[in-house]
């Protein structure tokens, strides 16, 4: 029982979301294994932007957003006033669905991060963390030769990797992606599909998708939203093979959604 | 007279307008044939049949007559002294308010314009009441077979739009030609260095005189009441200090309503602080003249300086002050256009607000900033009334933003004030002056242009 509370990286309880009156997450409660891909489904508007945007807190940019209970990373709370997002936020990377790499060279792009937390004032410790990053994110070997040329001008593929280099930077220990294949052909999906493996050896990973065979192929654990509400968690496996709740079996199955 | 002709066409044109729509409309129901085009467009076709080509001759004939009558009756007259006074004279015997001397000429001669133009009246009333009945019944059979309306009238809206903006540029062509013409009678007098180089600018002491006839010393003198320097120095001064007021204020404002203002505080404040662009400069120029030159001096007298009541600075910083809303408002817009992903990218990584708008925000929206400011920079060169009432209009060569400067503008219409003998070099640098106004505003444009579109291709 210790054991297993241990691998607990986040856990909410009694979550509740508020866009203004509107009620967009009731009660949620979830708990996201340690370095594990958790993988959350629901069809859309069901509110998982709304959920894992509330574990780095990016809903205190929305002015009607008003988020309450309990948001927990290694058992400390996040929704505390005393939390510095700033540092939450070092800790806990984000790619979202459409690729939005800086206006910026790719070397800056990725140096932005540790830039703004002191992190890497020297210039070889800089390089160095660009390089980690890139080759982090697979995208190294691609980009060494033009580190000073926009973000902008890479492939839409190539810039989510670089998205998702820009927040490896800051050496996080959880990454959330919103649908960060949405926009993506097969091929880069794949390659994104093959980085997550690979980082989930040292990052925990909550992603959001609408493939049900993405989530099979990277995540361990899945989670299941409808209208706000979490409707069944369990492994990935359990869910797709055998779900327990008839409205899980039907969105897996494309009956709904 | 005139109207009523025109009236009578626009009417005429109006009407076919309505009948081609309705014939049209009877041929559908009545022979249920699928024309090729909507009735309106047989209207249209109608109409414009109808009414053009009268409009067209009416025009021509209203921008020919009067030469055409005045050359007819002074051909009769080809002993008379100056034929243009004469004629004048003719016409205002014609019209009853003629004061001087009248002479037997000048009564033949009316008598002869009353005949010609009623002549002319009676052959324009023909003219035009044949081109309606020719062009109209044309139109009418061209109707009948001719099953295209839509493309026809599509080729008439196609030839408007196009000469509109014939005339636009015509137009534009026009003022430049003129600017050009006069510029270069007045540099056929004062040579283009010495007008461009010179730093003495006091075209009052240019006496008028006929170019031809000027002495070499003459000239000495003439040349440094021609010397632009001044003007541009007191220009880019003027324009400098308004810049130093208005880019900050500008620029901070408009980041504040775009990144921390709440809708409701932005949707009050944007039209409050666009009221300042509304402001008649002249308003402007009496509240600097009247209110901040004084100021300025009474802070300066208690603290020892002679500070004149006309002053750069007063003039500047009201100008800037003008100029606020439009950096803020224009870089308002463009900070706004900053798509949101990339704020939420900058701030997922933990930077925080004032970091992601000196890091992010502003560089992705600087090329649209910097047009902000360079069109408030052009704004600021071609900016009149405040100056003439505050700048004062001693021509100094200065960097003292406390004494009195003047600008191009303000030259310009010191020049042109009063009467003025049209050939004189002092009328003449007016227009070399606005020529060189404007190759420096299009030099300005030119170069934003290319920093925008240098920096575009940086980022996209
Ligand atoms: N900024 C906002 N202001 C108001 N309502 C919002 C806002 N963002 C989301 N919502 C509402 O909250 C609910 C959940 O939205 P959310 O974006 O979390 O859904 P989602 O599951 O991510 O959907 P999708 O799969 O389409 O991305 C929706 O009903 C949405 O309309
Ligand atoms: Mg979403």
């Amino acid at each position: 029982m210790e054991l297993k509370n241990s691998n607990i990286k986040i856990k909410s309880k009694n979550l509740n979301v508020y866009y203004g009156n509107k009620q967009a997450l009731h009660n949620i409660n979830l708990e996201i294994n340690n370095k594990e891909v958790t993988a959350l489904i629901g069809p859309s508007g069901c509110g998982k932007s709304t959920f894992i945007r509330c574990i780095n807190r990016m809903n205190d940019t929305i002015d009607i957003c008003r988020v309450d209970g309990s948001i927990e990373i290694d058992g400390k709370e996040v929704n505390d006033k005393n939390v510095d997002v700033v540092t939450l936020r070092e800790k806990i990377g984000m790619v979202f669905q459409k690729p939005n790499p800086f206006p910026k060279s790719i070397y800056d792009n990725i140096a932005y991060g540790p830039t703004i937390h002191g992190i890497g004032e020297k210039k070889d410790e800089m390089d160095k963390i660009v390089e980690t990053s890139l080759k982090k994110a697979a995208l190294w070997d691609e980009v060494k030769d033009r580190l000073n040329e926009p973000g902008t001008g890479l492939s839409g593929g190539q810039q989510q990797r670089l998205c998702i280099a820009r927040a490896l930077s800051v050496n996080p220990e959880v990454i959330l992606m919103d649908e960060p294949c949405s926009a993506l052909d097969p091929i880069a999906t794949a390659k994104i599909e093959e980085l997550i493996d690979d980082l989930k050896k040292s990052y925990t990973i909550v992603i959001v998708t609408h493939s049900m065979a993405q989530a099979v192929r990277v995540s361990q654990k899945t989670g299941f939203f409808h209208l706000g509400k979490i409707i069944e968690v369990d492994t990935t496996e359990k869910i797709f093979k055998n779900p327990a709740n008839k409205m899980t079996q039907d969105y897996i199955t494309g009956r709904f959604g | 007279m005139n109207i009523l002709i025109l009236t009578i066409i626009v009417l005429f044109s109006l009407s076919s307008y309505y009948f081609g729509r309705s014939e049209a409309r009877k041929l559908i129901t009545t022979n249920k044939i699928r024309l090729n085009a909507l009735p309106s467009y047989y209207g249209y076709y109608l109409a414009v049949w109808c009414g053009l080509p009268a409009l067209i001759i009416l025009s021509l004939w209203s921008l020919f007559e009067p030469t055409i009558i005045k050359i007819l009756i002074l051909n009769n007259f080809s002993n008379v002294e100056s034929k243009d006074l004469f004629y004048e004279q003719t016409l205002s015997f014609f019209n009853g308010n003629f004061t001087g001397e009248i002479t037997n000429d000048i009564k033949i001669a009316a008598e002869r314009y009353t005949s010609l133009n009623n002549i002319a009246y009676n052959s324009k009333i023909a003219l035009l009441a044949s081109v309606l009945v020719f062009s109209t019944s044309y139109a009418f059979k061209k109707v009948k077979s001719n099953n295209k309306a839509r493309d026809d009238v599509e080729l008439i809206l196609k030839g408007l739009l196009f000469v509109s903006s014939l005339m636009a540029i015509l137009t534009t062509l026009g003022i430049i030609l003129s600017l050009l013409f006069e510029s270069l009678k007045f540099f056929s007098t004062i040579n283009l260095f010495d007008f461009i180089f010179g730093t003495s600018w006091s075209p009052q002491r240019a006496f008028v005189r006929d170019a031809s006839t000027i002495t070499p010393e003459e000239y000495l003198e003439l040349k440094d009441a021609f010397g632009s320097v001044p003007l541009f120095a007191g220009t880019a001064f003027i324009a400098f200090i308004a810049m130093c007021v208005a880019v900050p204020i500008g620029l901070f404002s408009g980041i504040y309503l775009a990144e921390y203002a709440s809708t409701k505080v932005r949707k009050y404040s944007k039209p409050i602080i666009e009221i300042l662009a509304g402001i008649p400069t002249v308003v402007y120029g009496f509240f600097a003249a009247l209110t901040v030159g004084p100021f300025f001096r009474s802070i300066g007298e208690s603290l020892g300086l002679t500070v004149s009541s006309e002053s750069a600075l007063a003039a500047g910083l009201i100008m800037g002050i003008m100029i606020i809303p439009y950096i803020s408002s224009l870089s308002d817009d463009v900070i706004n256009s900053v798509p949101q992903s990339l704020r939420d990218g900058s701030y997922a990584v933990g930077a925080t607000k004032s970091e992601t708008i000196k890091k992010v925000i502003i560089p992705a929206a600087l090329p649209g900033i910097i047009g902000s400011i360079l069109l408030a920079v052009s704004r600021a060169i071609g900016e009149t009334m405040i100056v003439v009432m505050a700048a004062g209009l001693a021509a100094n060569l200065t960097i003292n933003p406390l004494e009195s400067t003047t600008t191009i503008t303000t030259q310009i219409v010191m020049i042109l004030v009063g009467d003025q003998e049209f050939d004189s070099p002092k009328t003449q640098a007016a227009f070399a002056l606005g020529l060189t106004l404007f190759v420096a505003t299009l030099f300005l444009n030119y170069i934003a242009l290319r920093v925008v579109k240098k920096y575009r291709e940086k980022y996209e």
